[in-house]
């Protein structure tokens, strides 16, 4: 008789472990790398549970936690890009503007309208970074030139989320002036003594931080937000240097001055609508 | 004569002037007379001048734009204005030489000044980074432009940059916040502000001090939204498509004029602004001029809304 016998084990695939897992019911989140079970992260407004990573949100579906319950009313949907340049990179834009409508189900990058806020009524912009890159060309610029110009006209506050890579190269010097056309309605905005609140959130960069994003009366970042002009690969070839982890995300541009604060999306809804009832 | 750092396409005619020179010494020195055929080469120069200059592509306006010989805002401040005196910083980091400022006479009128600055050799680069401008050169354009309005002077802004500076400093500092405000402060000042292109307009750096009630253009000046070395890597991911890229962008004074961003081009001497700089001043100085007499014309409460009411119809959609 043996009194010591060696364990046996059953050896367990990985191929057979994953197998088990169905299809669509897991994602991998973007900056932990951890799996996140998929309702919890939509339970918990795509927000990653373990390092509370802000997940991009659709225009849509930032309306949809945004604004009190059935008050939205979109404004100028019809307005769509063209392809007035006839820009041809590695595709004609003629092409992209289809394929981004057809995927995104937006004529362009930005949904404007009004509608209420904790009861207080907003001109509201949502720009979209699924509809190429949030990339500011002549709809979006006169989109939200109309929205500001109708909430100085309403006499009521504004709120803007961007969401953008920049200004769009396909549309070329005309795009670099929309920055120019919404400050100069923003302007106007201002002086009437209407609030502004800029709500950034993942990633705002290029001509739209040059432009309205930047000067809101308050400006909001989500956490964990990419935020700058100059893009971090940009930085990098010109100071040929690694930057740091932090270096411009929200809290690093909240230490630096540039914000006044940042806030976990599902406290979002709640502080804009304190700076609405304080200001409004 | 040469040219230093002349460009590809000018070689030919720089050949044929080399030639000039010579025949000139020869006539000199010799005592022989070459009259004749010097001017038959002077005759051939000049016709070859006018049509390369007048058939430069996109990229060939992008060199020209950017060579090191053509006068820079510093030029122009010596040659058109008198008694400038520069002032400097933002009062609140630090002075930023990429952008120069301060107070000239032109002709009658009393002006401000505020454009890029570019160095003409390495050492002077160094010092001016290039033309491109930190969160504190914008913040040292918007006092100024206070101090104008305050006094109620007009403004000359002269655009000549690569593009703001994308560095840490930069960012920390808000490179971001820096240009729309500027562009805040441009857009309401209630004084005439007149805007002159006069080499590389790059992206947001340029359009910071650009926004006027007159937009005027040098010949083979170039305004871009990003520049095509920069889109070439981004749309293309293939730096080689530079020349592509800037075809594609449509950053020549005529497409701009076409577009309806710039309002007036200023044509340069046949040759371009660097061949004969004295004469590129004078052009510029007259169309300055005639904008400084329009623009008396219209009530100083009206030049916000007059600025505004151009930017309002730039962009082309379907609706």
């Amino acid at each position: 008789m043996v009194w010591f016998r060696k364990p046996k084990y059953t050896i367990v695939t990985p191929q057979a472990k994953r197998a088990k897992i169905p299809d669509g019911l897991w994602i991998r989140c973007n900056d932990c790398g951890e799996l996140i079970f998929k309702k919890e992260w939509e339970n918990n407004l795509k927000v990653c549970p373990k390092c509370n990573y802000h997940f991009q949100l659709r225009a849509k579906e930032r309306l949809e936690i945004t604004v009190d319950e059935g008050t939205f009313e979109e404004d100028n949907k019809s307005l769509a890009p063209i392809d007035f340049l006839k820009f041809i990179d590695k595709k004609p834009y003629k092409e992209r503007i289809i394929e981004n409508q057809e995927k995104a189900q937006l004529n362009d990058a930005v949904i404007t309208g009004c509608g209420y806020i904790e009861k207080i009524k907003t001109a509201i912009a949502v720009l979209d970074f699924n509809f190429m890159g949030g990339s500011m060309g002549s709809v979006m610029g006169e989109k939200i030139t109309r929205l500001i110009e109708k909430a100085t006209d309403l006499k009521i506050p504004l709120l803007i989320v961007s969401s953008s890579g920049g200004a769009r190269m396909q549309e070329g010097i005309i795009s670099l002036f929309q920055m120019s056309k919404t400050v100069a309605a923003l302007e106007l905005h201002n002086k009437a003594k209407l609030l502004f609140i800029s709500l950034l959130t993942h990633p705002t960069t290029g001509g739209v931080t040059a432009s309205f994003a930047s000067i809101g009366d308050i400006i909001i970042a989500e956490a964990k937000t990419l935020i700058g002009f100059a893009g971090p690969r940009v930085i990098e070839q010109t100071i040929k240097e690694k930057l740091p982890y932090k270096f411009q995300q929200s809290e690093f541009l909240l230490e630096h001055g540039l914000i006044d604060m940042v806030v976990n999306r599902k406290n979002v809804k709640n502080v804009l609508g304190r700076f609405l009832h304080f200001f409004c | 004569m040469a040219i230093v750092g002349s460009l590809d396409f000018e070689k030919p005619i720089e050949e044929i002037e080399d030639k000039i020179a010579e025949l000139s010494k020869l006539t000199q020195e010799r005592e022989i007379d070459f009259s004749q055929e010097i001017k038959k080469l002077e005759v051939k120069a000049q016709e070859m001048k006018k049509e390369v200059f007048s058939n430069l592509t996109p990229w060939q306006k992008v060199l020209m734009a950017r060579h090191t010989g053509r006068p820079s805002t510093m030029d122009y401040i010596r040659m058109i204005f008198k008694d400038f005196i520069e002032l400097c910083g933002d009062r609140l980091f630090k002075e930023d030489k990429a952008i120069v400022g301060g107070i000239a006479e032109l002709d009658d009128y009393k002006v401000f000044i505020i454009g890029h600055r570019k160095g003409k050799d390495t050492k002077s680069n160094l010092e001016y980074n290039f033309g491109m401008p930190h969160p504190e050169g914008y913040r040292k354009a918007i006092r100024l432009a206070n101090l104008a309005e305050k006094f109620s002077k007009p403004i000359i802004t002269f655009i000549d940059t690569p593009g703001a500076y994308p560095g840490v400093g930069a960012e920390e500092r808000g490179q971001g916040e820096a240009i729309a405000r500027t562009l805040q402060v441009f857009s309401k000042i209630q004084v005439p502000i007149i805007v002159v292109i006069i080499g590389e307009g790059g992206s947001g750096g340029a359009l910071a001090i650009g926004i006027g009630n007159r937009i005027l253009m040098l010949e083979h000046a170039v305004y871009s939204v990003i520049s095509p070395e920069g889109c070439a890597a981004i749309l293309w991911n293939d730096p080689s498509k530079t020349i592509e890229a800037a075809k594609n962008l449509s950053l020549t004074a005529n497409d701009l004029v076409r577009l309806k961003v710039i309002d007036e081009i200023i044509k340069e001497p046949v040759g371009g602004a660097h061949r004969s700089p004295e004469e590129a001043s004078c052009l510029v100085k007259d169309s300055i001029i005639s904008c400084l007499k329009e623009l008396q014309e219209i009530p100083i409460s009206e030049l916000a809304l007059e600025r505004y009411q151009k930017l309002r119809k730039i962009g082309k959609y379907l609706e």
